[in-house]
């Protein structure tokens, strides 16, 4: 039986706003800053609101690889898909597919961000709000 | 785009022109680490001796640091500028998102020079600056409208910083603060007034970089250390649970809440406005600072019934803190929370400094009281201890200065009391309305002396409260050489821009290991040494404007009212000043 895992947004209320998540996404790389990090936290309109978290939703179906032109985007086990860099060619029609705008874009490299599920922004999250759920049987 | 871990980036903005420029100024963060050490260098660079803070002369002044965007609670921004409220040296800090959007738009610090003939707000996102037309927006009567319209109509959500004035702001009110993320503030010393006076409503700032350390396995490492420590540790549950309204309550018992414009250091109805009671009956959520996991934000929420419509109903959420609580509640006598909330909530909308303008309302009260001044000179309204309505309406009339009086009072306690009397009970340290604390004499040296005039500066009052929690009484040398100490470290804090509240986690060793993977080679010494450096600096701008120990002067209130330390001494303090001033060894 295959393993496969998936962030999810357990509790959005529990959100504070901090973007500690954010921060962890890009430092995977050994950078600090945002540039490439695939969750955004942002208010629901004024702080006083609380906060929506992006996160790609792994989709069984994904729209982000139906449009991508050069099949740059594989689906991957679990849901969502992953980017194989060298046959993208940063159309940014991604972008637009995903209706909850959990593509985000790297300006350096010129190429969508796109979530691995790999769940180390949950471990930066102090309240709870992401986490990383493994689930088995999942379809490729 | 990834920026190298030592920011360089100036952005310079001139606003009579509406032009802009970007200048490498790698030298002075690689020299001065950031915050607080690089804006006083673009100061003493930028701003011409003895200009009008409110001319196009002034120069604002916003700097981030190097550990900004890179380690948590490296979350402040330092705002520099000459103060309309003192006559000299303004400096002034704030979190929400700013530091963040700054550094993520590429920039170690901003200079807004010039003034600009026609209101205007500042849209800067990453690389593209431009200067949009603010006309609509001036004269709006709520600051929390002007940061809804502009969060509709410019772009990057979640990544970004809206900054605005209030009307105060644009009626040059001397202590004006700047708003940001609705709920923070460059507060003291009238950041809101330079602004207004340049005609600037506003400034949204917004960008998405990374940032490459020199040694990004280490990096990873210390951050990891430290974001443990900011979690795990005890240090911060403080801030975090209850929020700084916690120190209410100990404040009060230890008689140190300043109460009644300081006629008392004891409010018996304090239990009603504690940190307990807001967290128990109004806390409505808890937010944070862009890469701050503490959360030491918090909300009241205050729902208020129309009377003229039965089932329908108000709901405001409304940020309180130790100083708001302290200046607009026990100084005011104010022992009803919902009306406490209602004038914070009318301070917030119109843009001004909560503690002078509570230190401001305590002493007018007291005037009216004596028959200094009368009720016309009120424009009709009777402040009274504890009277929640008439000081909305004062705040109202205040901001519109609509009377000789209140075009005084707008100019902050001192200059009112030098025209009308009352200097003895004008709570003024070197022009600045007084923080919280009455705790003894080292919070009162450090108040008159200290760069901003804020308890901040040296943390006096923590000197006091360890001297009274120890038993042991200390000499006035003590109390300069542990003030010197805290002030010339704290300038190491604020050139990192660290919030204080962190103070207890970045300590010397850690702010060495912290600063390694980034390519600076520091040791504590270093550090040390610098935060010396930039106190000087400080203190050589405020001597070029004119900054006197001998104008000085402890009003006479703090001496008359008991602290926990006993009876002040204004000979003790006054000896304390002189000392403290010549320990830093200026020449």
């Amino acid at each position: 039986m295959m393993v496969s895992s998936r962030l999810s947004v357990v509790d959005v209320d529990l959100c504070v706003g901090c973007q500690s998540c954010m921060f962890a996404c890009t430092r995977r790389f050994g950078e600090g800053g945002l540039s490439k990090s695939s969750i955004h936290v942002r208010s629901a309109g004024g702080f006083e609101r609380g906060f929506v978290v992006i996160v790609c939703k792994a989709c069984e179906d994904p729209p982000c690889a139906r449009v991508c032109p050069t099949d740059a985007l594989r689906l991957r086990i679990g849901g969502g898909v992953i980017l194989r860099k060298e046959k993208c060619i940063g159309c940014g029609n991604c972008v637009k597919a995903c209706v909850i705008g959990a593509v985000f874009w790297d300006d350096e490299s010129n190429k969508p961000v796109i979530c691995i599920h790999c769940g180390y922004c949950a471990k930066f999250c102090p309240y709870g709000v992401i986490k990383l759920e493994t689930q088995e049987g999942g379809k490729a | 785009m990834s920026l190298e871990a030592i920011p360089s980036k100036i952005l310079y903005i001139d606003l009579s022109s509406r032009s802009f420029w970007v200048k490498d100024r790698h030298e002075l963060f690689q020299k001065y680490l950031g915050g607080a050490g690089v804006a006083i260098k673009l100061l003493h660079e930028e701003i011409k001796p003895n200009v009008d803070p409110l001319s196009a002369d002034n120069v604002i002044v916003f700097t981030v640091g190097p550990l900004t965007g890179m380690y948590p609670l490296a979350s402040k921004t330092v705002a520099m500028f000459k103060s309309p409220l003192t006559g000299n040296l303004g400096e002034s800090h704030a979190g929400g998102r700013s530091a963040i959007s700054i550094r993520m738009a590429g920039y170690g610090g901003i200079v807004i020079k010039g003034a600009s003939d026609r209101p205007i707000y500042l849209a800067i996102h990453g690389d593209k600056v431009s200067f949009r037309d603010a006309s609509t927006l001036w004269g709006m009567r709520s600051s929390y409208t002007v940061g809804r319209v502009l969060r509709e109509f410019e772009s990057g959500a979640g990544i970004r910083s809206i900054m605005r004035i209030g009307r105060a702001g644009e009626r040059l009110v001397s202590y004006a603060c700047v708003v940001t993320e609705t709920y923070r503030h460059f507060g003291r010393l009238g950041l809101g007034a330079v602004w207004g006076s340049k005609r600037l409503k506003a400034l949204v700032i917004s960008g998405r970089r990374s940032i490459k350390p020199k040694d990004p396995k280490l990096y990873r490492e210390v951050y990891n250390s430290i974001f443990d420590a900011v979690t795990k540790s005890p240090l911060m549950k403080k801030y975090h649970e209850l929020g700084t309204s916690m120190n209410i309550t100990p404040l009060n018992k230890l008689r140190a809440l300043p109460t009644r414009n300081l006629k008392e250091a004891h409010f018996e109805d304090a239990d009603k406005i504690s940190g307990e009671a807001f967290a128990e009956r109004f806390l409505g959520r808890r937010v944070a600072c862009a890469h701050c996991p503490v959360s030491c934000i918090h909300l009241a929420i205050l729902r208020e019934p129309y009377v003229t419509e039965p089932y329908f109903y108000k709901t405001t959420m409304i940020s309180y803190d130790y100083e708001l609580i302290y200046a607009l509640g026990s100084m005011l006598r104010l022992s009803s929370p919902e009306g406490l909330l209602k004038l914070i909530d009318e301070v917030e909308k119109e843009g001004l400094d909560a503690m002078s303008c509570g230190v401001a309302l305590a002493w007018a009260t007291e005037m009216l009281e004596r028959g200094l001044i009368t009720k016309d000179d009120l424009n009709g309204i009777t402040l009274k201890w504890g009277d929640f309505d008439s000081y909305i309406r004062a705040v109202d009339q205040l901001v519109e200065q609509s009377t000789e009086f209140y075009k005084a009072l707008a100019k902050g306690v001192e200059y009112a009391s030098k025209r009308y009397g009352g200097e003895e009970f004008a709570l003024s340290f070197g022009g600045n309305e007084m923080p919280g604390y009455h705790t003894g004499p080292a919070a009162h040296i450090g108040y008159l002396t200290g760069a901003r005039h804020s308890h901040l500066d040296g943390a006096g009052y923590s000197i006091d409260e360890k001297s009274l929690a120890s038993n042991v009484k200390l000499n006035v040398e003590q109390i300069v050489d542990s003030l010197i100490k805290e002030e010339s470290w704290r300038q190491i804090l604020s050139s990192l821009v660290i919030c204080y509240f962190a103070r207890g986690i970045y300590r010397p060793d850690m702010v060495v290991k912290a600063l390694k993977p980034l390519g600076y080679d520091l040791n504590e010494e270093d550090l040390n040494r610098l935060g010396i450096e930039i106190l000087r600096e400080k203190y050589r701008f405020k001597f070029r404007e004119g900054f006197d120990i001998k104008k000085l002067k402890l009003p006479k209130r703090v001496s008359e009212t008991p602290s926990p330390s006993g009876q002040i001494s204004p000979e003790f303090v006054m000896e304390g000043v002189n000392l403290y001033i010549k320990k830093l060894n200026l020449e």
